[in-house]
């Protein structure tokens, strides 16, 4: 068996499970947000049960349009605190509030070999943790907090290989956008995406995290790493709980198995407005920039924070362009405050805001006019996603979006 | 048996285009469904009619997980979608809150906008008035059709639990 049917077999008592069957799995951890948490405790309330199933094991996050950035978004952020106090879940309130995706494994809320399920497409990011994480809907949401319990097919698995060394500025990003860029935004759909190889050894945990994160921008369940010294240092601090390790049996069978060779991979950038549209950053010819974003439950944690300060120190953000960066929990941003990156993006003229969603989705920090360019480390970019429908948003890693906002248009980190 | 209008739109339309972020601070169907589909088409709410089917190519519905996106959909008055291939999270949320979904690459590459077509849920045929072509959509495995009987996944968790 595959990783992901090792864990999904643990979690419904079957010795083996194939591609296709419908299974009900017990869950680890039911997540939802303040966009999406409203309809799901709506949905819980018709269910007609008093209480969650497991306090511990439910939590929301109020990240989205957090600090309210207006009346209605306050209306459900206030629903979903209510919610949450009277259940005695977890939450994470203003001050203590993270991005969902960086705040949960930060925290030490998914462990390896959970079974996670988020109302949100993102949740696939627990995947660097070697668990199996995937987003579903609202209503799944509600059920499962009744329940313990959703159901769900077991997807096939592709095996990702990527062999060689990874080039200076080219981290989990590029491999991650490179390879969306390669199978296209469908291209694993329905199916979990194993990630394995040499360059994937030696990647950080959040390099991973990032390449977890964008399973879903190629339709992917899930996207998922065998657990290793990294993973088990990340966690060790963190783990409150008992946790299992699965490995995927050596002769599991694969739908397909794709092999990369990364040492001839330079920085990527997704092109408007598919994530799939990626290009190699030299090939971008003079795109003029207006905006930089640099974080996101993506590319926020601290590594990402210090790639893109060695990029701006000592160096002036162009007077034509917005840089906003945007830590992805308190605790990054507290460590960066330590770190003296906050300090450096301040004085090359970057704004630093509070831990927020905020301009990824297009809803507030940060929204963009029309006519107007981004480059971002997020990871959509479709029409409209980060404000007017004629406005345009280019993904990269962090050093790109850093370089960029230096020189004012699309240039490799070499480059300034 | 459902009859509408078809709506027809490419491959890779996401959630943000069917509803956008800027929205989500509500959650309400019918202030949903007054901004559904407006950055690929404009039009679309004003021209909408009850019982008027959305058809689209490959992988519609990718992106975000928003169940905001099928009650957008169902709220404007939409009685079912038909698609060569859906994203995986619309796919399970359509489901769950009751819009039908027909997966038929065929009916999808002879429908042209503003077709009118008929289709009957319980075979999933799909007949094109304008052309009278005739279409048979994939059935759905047991464990859905389970689902969709019952009424959409509330009203199956509920009656799960009341039999425990
Ligand atoms: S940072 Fe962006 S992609 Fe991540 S959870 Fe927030 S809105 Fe979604």
């Amino acid at each position: 068996m595959t990783l992901i049917e090792k864990i999904l077999a643990a979690h419904c008592d079957k010795k083996t499970l194939n591609p296709g069957q419908f299974i009900n799995v017990r869950v680890d951890m039911v997540l939802s947000n303040d966009i999406t948490a409203p309809i799901a405790i709506r949905e819980f309330n018709k269910i007609g049960v008093k209480r969650v199933f497991d306090p511990s094991k439910v939590v929301m996050v109020p990240d989205h349009f957090t600090p309210n950035k207006d009346i209605a978004a306050a209306e459900q952020a206030k629903m979903v605190r209510e919610f949450a106090r009277e259940q005695k879940i977890n939450y994470f309130e203003i001050g203590k509030m993270g991005i969902e995706h960086v705040i949960l494994p930060e925290s030490g809320l998914v462990l390896p070999g959970d079974v996670v399920i988020g109302a949100d497409s993102h949740t696939c990011t627990y995947g660097a943790l070697g668990a199996f994480a995937t987003g579903m809907g609202s209503t799944d949401i509600a059920a499962a907090m009744a329940t313990g319990e959703v159901w769900m097919k077991v997807p096939p698995t592709l095996k990702f290989i990527y062999h060689g060394k990874l080039g200076k500025w080219v981290g989990g990003k590029d491999l991650i956008l490179y390879t969306i860029g390669d199978i296209g935004v469908d291209g694993a759909l329905y199916s979990a995406m194993e990630f394995h190889g040499k360059a994937i050894d030696e990647m950080d945990m959040d390099g991973r995290f990032t390449m977890a994160n964008m399973a879903i921008e190629a339709g992917g369940k899930a996207g998922i790493f065998k657990v290793d010294r990294k993973t088990l240092d990340y966690i060790m601090l963190r783990q409150k709980r008992d946790y299992n390790i699965y490995e995927p049996d050596a002769d599991a069978s694969y739908i397909k198995v794709i092999e990369y060779d990364v040492s001839t991979i330079e920085p990527q950038v997704s092109c408007p407005h598919l994530p799939s549209n990626t290009k190699p950053v030299s090939q971008l010819d003079n795109v003029k920039i207006d905006q930089s974003v640099i974080g996101s439950c993506t590319n926020g944690r601290l590594d990402d924070l210090r790639l893109a300060a060695s990029v701006l120190k000592g160096k002036d953000v162009n007077s034509h362009v917005r840089c906003i960066v945007i830590p992805g929990s308190q605790q990054i941003y507290l460590d960066a405050l330590k770190e003296g990156l906050i300090e450096t993006f301040i004085r090359a003229g970057a704004v630093v805001s509070t831990p927020t969603c905020g301009p990824c989705l297009g809803g507030h920090m940060g929204i963009l006019a029309a006519g107007e360019k981004c480059i971002s480390t997020t990871n959509r970019n479709f029409v409209g996603r980060m404000g007017s429908t004629k406005s345009e948003v280019y993904l990269a890693n962090p050093a790109v979006a850093a370089a960029s906002a230096v020189a004012g248009y699309i240039v490799s980190p070499e480059e300034i | 048996m459902l009859k509408g209008k078809v709506f027809k739109y490419g491959e890779n339309v996401d959630t943000d285009a069917i509803i956008p972020a800027r929205y989500l601070n509500v959650s309400e169907p019918c202030e949903l469904a007054k901004h559904c589909m407006e950055d690929i088409d404009l039009e679309f709410v004003s021209k909408v009619n009850s019982g008027d089917i959305i058809v689209a190519t490959s992988n519609f519905g990718c992106g975000s997980s928003r169940e905001h996106a099928p009650i957008a959909i169902k709220a404007s008055g939409v009685s079912c979608v038909i698609a060569k291939s859906f994203a995986r999270i619309f796919f399970r949320n359509s489901i769950n809150i009751g819009l039908p979904l027909l997966e038929c690459g065929d009916a999808v590459d002879n429908t042209n906008n503003g077709d009118i077509l008929e289709v009957d849920l319980s075979d999933g045929r799909i007949k094109n008035l304008n052309t009278g072509k005739e279409f048979t959509a994939e059935t759905y495995p047991d464990f859905m059709s389970e689902l969709i009987s019952a009424g959409g996944l509330i009203e199956y968790t509920k009656k799960k639990l009341e039999k425990e």
